[in-house]
């Protein structure tokens, strides 16, 4: 086997998991927080304000990278529920786990931001459109996979029935995507689609720094929830052991 | 790396459980096709108008220069999707993005005189987002579809 396979195979294997975890949370962090702060300068004080909308279309910064994410996550979790069902890779188990709750929270902030942008704009928190029905279905996609998690003691099991789940869930992805363009309904077309975009350059560029720093914070967010997994996981295995004397042993982590 | 015959065969099932998922899913969107439609456009309205008293959302664009502001709030203003237009008379608050030439979406029903009148208004919004002096220096260049 190459150096290159045996490489992404310790993925799957909690300790090696948990050191590059360890190494990589740091970065991530230090990353998702300069994102976020030059995002959120960029939104909310360099982008102007919309010559219809006004200054309320800023909570387009967060309203958007959440959807986006909302979508991303799930297709994450798609890929993980392979890995489940054909390989049986216990981690990919715990990370779909994860990522189900951090997806859930993305969506719910998205409809919950739609909402306050939607009152003042169209003259409505909600309506029963396609678009906005679609995307709650997929908060309740991604809360019937944290239950299924829950309800079933045996781990191997939820797993297994979680990624049979997502595998169905994934037909919303696209019935999201296009909702707006096969149906009448009050949402609007997307504004960016593939490298056009109907947003002046002045309004991009914050959005797609707002877009990464979202995207970093949940790769933070998922380190964070992987880490306790593991060491939930494997309180009884000697790494841990290992690891936890050494701690002692030397005053400190890492 | 060559997938064991197990695998084969969970590859295949994982396939199955997809492909399923969304033919049931593009039949039963299919079948509710009408009910996913959020509203009508004038034209559909135009060429099969629903029996007087039903209500319906209707979609379109207010057509410029046809806004009558009454007494009491009332509003009637012309609907157009610039293939068809109908006379829309509506009474109460109006969304903030109400004006000539916006998509709008009104909740009501076809009267005789075949006029809709409408018990809610909503405004739509398009994709396109720019600071006012761009819209400014793009006035009178952007043409209706």
């Amino acid at each position: 086997m190459s150096r290159f396979w045996r490489w992404v195979l310790q993925w799957g294997q909690p300790g090696e998991l948990y050191q590059r975890l360890v190494l990589l949370q740091p970065w991530v962090a230090v990353a998702s927080i300069t994102m976020l702060v030059a995002g959120a300068y960029a939104a909310f004080w360099l982008a102007p304000a919309d010559y219809q909308q006004g200054e309320v279309f800023r909570i387009l910064y967060v309203h958007v990278p959440a959807a986006w994410l909302s979508l991303m996550i799930y297709g994450f979790m798609v890929a993980l529920a392979l890995l489940v069902f054909v390989w049986q890779v216990t981690v990919a188990g715990w990370a779909l786990n994860a990522f189900a709750w951090l997806g859930a929270g993305y969506t719910l902030m998205a409809l919950v931001t739609g909402a306050i942008w939607g009152q003042p704009t169209w003259g409505t928190w909600w309506v029963w459109d396609a678009r906005l029905t679609s995307e709650l279905v997929l908060l309740f996609i991604y809360l019937g996979i944290v239950l299924v998690f829950d309800a079933l003691s045996d781990s191997k099991a939820a797993a297994r029935m979680a990624a049979i789940l997502t595998l169905v869930g994934s037909v919303n992805l696209p019935i999201i995507h296009y909702s707006v363009i096969w149906w009448h309904t009050l949402h609007q077309p997307p504004s960016i689609r593939g490298f056009d975009s109907s947003l002046h350059a002045s309004m991009l560029y914050p959005l797609l720094l707002m877009a990464l720093a979202f995207l970093l914070v949940f790769v933070w967010q998922a380190i964070w929830m992987l880490r306790c997994r593991v060491l939930q996981e494997a309180s009884q295995t000697p790494w841990l052991a290992r690891r936890l004397r050494g701690m002692v042993e030397n005053g400190k982590d890492q | 790396m060559r997938l064991s015959r197990v695998r084969q065969k969970r590859v295949l099932w994982a396939l199955v459980i997809v492909l399923g998922a969304g033919l049931g899913a593009f039949m039963m969107l299919q079948a509710l096709q009408k009910n996913v439609m959020y509203f009508y456009s004038v034209s559909e309205l135009h060429e099969a108008p629903t029996p007087p008293q039903k209500t319906v959302r209707l979609g379109g664009v207010v057509a410029s220069g046809s806004l009558e502001q009454g007494e009491d709030l009332a509003v009637t203003f012309a609907m157009t999707d610039y293939a068809h237009s109908i006379r829309v008379v509506y009474q109460g608050l109006l969304p903030n993005l109400f004006r000539e030439g916006q998509g709008v979406i009104a909740t009501g029903f076809l009267d005789k005189n075949g006029r809709f009148v409408a018990s809610e208004l909503l405004a739509k919004h398009d994709e396109e987002y720019m600071p006012p002096e761009v819209a400014e220096s793009l006035q009178g260049k952007v043409t209706p579809p």
